[in-house]
């Protein structure tokens, strides 16, 4: 994570916007006001320890043991019938704690509740695979593997998802620059030319929007296009609009743009 | 014998055509460039609508082709990402010389809006093009326009000469 610089002149500057804003938390209730989500607490503190539990936006959270997940997933499933497992992954607390937050989503359509469950583990810690349980943790935990690096036990394929598997760095963590490391910048060239093409190919471009208008290898300007490699000295002749060279096209007619039409109804 | 009437010489001259090598070679080339379909992202869609009735490639002779060994040019429609950059340099390798490549819309040509890990900032760092398109999406005008445009640049070119295949690097 960058180190922090203080946001005294934030009105002074109101484009500025903190990457790293932390939302306040909307107000937790206690699980004791619905009786649904206390009866399915119970169900859960009689077999598992429960660190933490509150309501907030109608859904249960409950912070459990990392080693407990699969157990209090399958209790879910099986007795609560919480029989959908709506979303899972993980959050980057390294610069706070060094661990991360692993939390799935539960919904339950017949009691219409959702439940958080969640956990917390150590930088290199493995969690246990619920992909028994529930099929869509499959991908879910390859992305959280390949996002965040945290590895799964007993996955059935534990490789990258979405980047390729010859990636090296999970981009999701929050050290993680969002224009790529060096590996990142250089992944393709590396790959297909090798390294030694580097200095060829030279670095990414990563202004996208930069015009230089006295270059004419990689620019040009519409309506005074120049041959390529020109010098530009700022009083170049205007060139019509020309999709056929001056002598005319071997048996196709010479578009003439003092003849064509241009057609304004739609509807002609 | 023929049967028919045919009088060959009749305005003074016979069915004859006379033009360089170069010229009806190029004539040939400009006007089927057949094109590889390789729609990657929104501009895909941009790029099916030229092809569509409404626009109708096919009267320039270009015409989708699914293989790249049957395509001349490549419109590269999208944003390119990391992990499918080798797969556009296989296939601009399997298409048979001379080959040209358009590059379809902001992404394409410098990464676009994908300021990021995952998106090649521009296809010219894997293949060389000969064409790029502005606009986010361009509009089917814009490839109709450079597809006239690539074949005005064809028809320039030298068509017999030893022409020395096109190389990144």
């Amino acid at each position: 994570m960058r180190a922090y610089t203080p946001k005294d002149d934030v009105q002074a500057k109101p484009y500025y916007t903190d990457r790293f804003y932390v939302a306040p938390q909307v107000p937790k209730q206690d699980v004791e006001s619905d009786e649904l989500f206390a009866a399915d607490l119970a169900a859960i503190k009689a077999k598992f320890e429960v660190l933490e539990a509150y309501i907030q936006v109608e859904q249960m959270v409950v912070y459990i043991n990392a080693k407990d997940n699969y157990g209090v997933l399958e209790l879910l499933r099986d007795e609560l019938e919480y029989t959908q497992l709506s979303e899972m992954s993980a959050i980057d607390w390294l610069a706070k704690n060094n661990q991360f937050e692993i939390f799935y989503q539960m919904l339950s359509m017949g009691k219409r509740k959702r439940i958080r469950i969640k956990c917390f583990i150590d930088k290199d810690e493995a969690v246990n695979s619920v992909e028994k349980l529930f099929r869509s943790a499959d991908w879910s935990e390859r992305e959280m593997y390949d996002m965040f690096g945290v590895k799964v036990n007993n996955h059935p394929f534990m490789k990258r998802i979405l980047m390729p598997y010859d990636w090296e760095g999970f981009p999701l963590l929050k050290t993680y620059p969002l224009e790529g490391d060096e590996f990142a910048q250089w992944y393709e060239v590396d790959k297909i030319y090798g390294k030694e093409a580097r200095d060829i190919i030279g670095a990414e471009i990563r202004d996208t929007a930069r015009v230089d208008r006295y270059d004419s290898e990689r620019f040009g300007r519409l309506g005074h296009e120049v041959p390529k490699g020109t010098k530009i000295t700022g009083n170049e002749p205007k060139t019509p609009l020309a999709y056929q060279e001056e002598g005319g096209v071997f048996m196709i007619d010479r578009f003439d743009e003092e003849k064509s039409v241009i057609i304004t109804d739609r509807d002609r | 014998m023929a049967q028919h009437k045919v009088n060959y010489t009749q305005n003074a001259g016979l069915p004859v055509a006379l033009t360089t090598i170069d010229k009806v070679v190029n004539w040939g080339r400009s006007n089927s460039l057949w094109a590889l379909t390789y729609g990657l992202a929104c501009c895909g869609i941009e790029m099916m609508a030229s092809g569509a009735s409404r626009y109708d490639f096919d009267r320039y002779g270009t015409i989708f082709r699914a293989s790249p060994r049957q395509a001349d040019v490549m419109v590269v429609a999208g944003t390119l990402t990391k992990k499918h950059a080798e797969f556009i340099k296989r296939l601009y390798d399997q298409m048979t010389e001379p080959r040209w490549v358009i590059s379809m819309g902001s992404c394409a040509n410098t990464g676009g809006m994908f300021n990021t890990y995952a998106t090649v900032q521009g296809v010219d760092r894997i293949i060389p093009v000969d064409l790029y398109l502005p606009g986010c999406a361009p509009r089917p005008e814009t490839l109709q326009y450079g597809v006239m445009l690539l074949q005005k640049k064809i028809r320039s070119e030298k068509a017999i000469k030893n022409q020395k295949a096109k190389r990144l690097m």
